[in-house]
């Protein structure tokens, strides 16, 4: 999706000379046609980053909307009091881009590992915090943050997917802060953040087999969250399972129960399907991983028959 | 106003906000009391009439627990009412401890959390090269907060990209926040450290009104290159019984006989 991102980013240039992007010292073979296209507007600040969302938030402060370019946490927890004190307490029009959600890096380790992106980045105020879970979700999204006014995250997985066309389902594009349904369905809700929606969809097909008739919501704006497609889904169907490649502490699952209760519409079942052990300490690819640690569509398909009892 | 007139005017109205307000960290603004009003009398090109002005000089005070100083300055040039100084670190105020710039005209940015404002002021002084301002951005810095390696990235960043529209001014009093400087983590060779990064480095002593001016008024000191400015001062400057005591005065605040005292030893000078 980096790929995506990049080109998106690069239309978005060419229309908008305020538009900046900082690396840090990262984008091998992504952020090529940008640096040659458009050198004024891209800056490579070294392997710094807290100097690097400083340098962010004086542009911002100084009329530019600057996008900030590195892989997984180094964007956000090696710099997270820049995060929160300059960008965030300034409204600061600085959108922090991480490639690497969740284990798309897998085989690195631990390091490596985004795993409590999310939740850090919800708590941080005034930050929008966007998941996408394909290549249409990522253009779009990248779009729209390149006009959007104030601090943002932006969480990308490394694959490089397409979700199926899903207006049939009733799925109205991409918008900040609305759920998409990729597939309609009136017994079980599964919403996924992230790439990871893939095995949301193919746990869907599985228990389709058997009987069951899933709905499944790419939930790509974590924050601020889509109440409405959260409640009527805890309306309407008899289970709501959260997907995520992160912890179960704060991210996608706590900001749907969070919801919930506050709203008074208490879901009949309720599961949040994530990382579980604190760190993913084995070794291996994305897939690997997610097997690995329970997340996989097999695990969706138990979770959900184990709800519907 | 004269920059000494405005010196004192900082010193007396810090020590009045900080001693009604109950806060600390006095005599860190002391330390700066004489290049902030240096700074704010002659050297920034600011406009309090229009506080936004897109041509103004920026400056950041990096160690924000000294911001009272900085709050009396803008207070004094007209950027707000002198009596919301009576309001810092009060219930209900604007005026934070730290500095803070929402709803303060005239301020630029808030910090509090050492490490800070040099970061963002290369991001300003980038964005001002981009555009071809002529503005410059000044950060001051405190010696301890030199400690803090984001500092330190941003000085290798500033001379990289020949932000000679940047000015950083180290507060030298030579005391942190417990100790010493050189009892804690030593700081010497400081010119050099700055020098082998890439700055153009000047040495003031940072009391001497004539020889700041004269230093701030000749900048940059070297074309294509930052600027820094090593201010040799006394943490607490300007009352005796602080200067002999520094680490007390970062965190006492001047009350009954000691305000009195303080205040006395000031409207002298």
């Amino acid at each position: 999706m980096r790929k995506v991102f990049a080109a998106q980013l690069l239309a978005e240039f060419k229309q908008n000379q305020r538009l900046m992007l900082l690396a840090g010292d990262l984008g091998y073979g992504v952020l090529e046609d940008i640096v040659k296209q458009c050198p004024r507007q891209y800056l490579n600040v070294g392997v710094a980053e807290q100097n690097m969302m400083g340098i962010a938030t004086g542009l911002a402060l100084e009329g530019y909307s600057v996008f900030v370019y590195s892989i997984a946490n180094f964007p956000i927890l090696r710099c997270l009091e820049q995060v929160r004190n300059d960008v965030c307490y300034h409204g600061a029009n600085v959108k922090i881009v991480s490639i690497g959600g969740g284990f798309s890096y897998g085989g690195l380790g631990f390091s490596h590992h985004a795993t409590e992106d999310l939740a850090i980045m919800r708590a941080m105020p005034y930050m929008t915090v966007v998941a996408p879970g394909d290549r249409f979700e990522t253009a779009q999204a990248t779009a729209v943050l390149a006009r959007h006014v104030g601090p943002a995250y932006l969480r990308l997985d490394k694959l490089d997917k397409s979700l199926p066309d899903s207006a049939a389902a009733g799925d109205t594009g991409f918008s900040l802060g609305k759920a998409r349904v990729l597939r309609p369905g009136k017994d079980v809700t599964l919403m996924a953040s992230g790439g990871i929606v893939f095995e949301a969809l193919k746990a869907a097909e599985l228990l389709a087999q058997e009987g069951v008739d899933c709905r499944v919501l790419s939930m790509h704006t974590v924050s601020p969250l889509d109440v409405d497609a959260v409640t009527k889904a805890a309306r309407e169907t008899r289970a709501l399972v959260t997907v995520e490649e992160h912890t179960v502490t704060g991210g996608l699952g706590s900001a749907v129960a969070e919801t919930c209760l506050e709203a008074a519409v208490l879901p009949h079942k309720f599961y949040r399907l994530g990382l579980r052990t604190g760190f993913a300490t084995a070794v291996g690819s994305q897939e690997y991983l997610r097997k690995q640690y329970g997340m996989a569509a097999i695990h969706i398909q138990d979770t959900v028959k184990r709800l519907l009892g | 106003m004269s920059t000494a007139a405005l010196a004192k005017q900082i010193r007396i109205g810090a020590l009045r906000m900080t001693s009604r307000g109950g806060a600390s960290h006095i005599a860190s603004i002391l330390s700066i009391a004489d290049i902030v009003a240096v700074l704010y009398g002659q050297t920034l090109r600011v406009d309090p009439a229009q506080p936004r002005w897109p041509a103004r000089d920026r400056f950041i005070i990096s160690k924000g627990h000294a911001g009272a100083a900085v709050y009396v300055a803008l207070a004094e040039r007209g950027f707000f009412p002198a009596s919301l100084l009576d309001t810092y670190f009060k219930d209900g105020s604007v005026l934070s401890g730290h500095f803070s710039h929402k709803e303060v005209p005239g301020s630029e940015f808030s910090t509090g959390s050492l490490g800070h404002g040099l970061p963002v002021g290369c991001g300003m002084a980038y964005a001002a090269k981009l555009q071809s301002g002529s503005q410059r951005v000044f950060v001051l810095l405190s010696d301890g907060e030199c400690d803090e390696g984001s500092n330190w990235e941003a000085a290798l960043f500033a001379p990289h990209h020949r932000l000679d529209n940047l000015v950083a001014i180290v507060d030298f009093n030579k005391f942190q926040s417990l100790d010493a400087v050189e009892k804690t983590l030593n700081l010497e060779p400081l010119a050099d450290k700055w020098r082998s990064f890439g700055w153009a480095v000047k040495e003031v002593d940072g009391h001497d009104h004539a020889a700041l001016q004269q230093t701030l008024g000749a900048l940059p000191f070297e074309k294509e290159k930052p600027s820094c400015l090593i201010a040799h001062t006394l943490k607490g400057k300007g009352v005796s019984f602080m200067e002999q005591n520094p680490i007390t005065w970062h965190y006492r605040t001047a009350k009954g006989e000691e305000f009195e005292a303080a205040l006395k030893e000031m409207e002298r000078a």
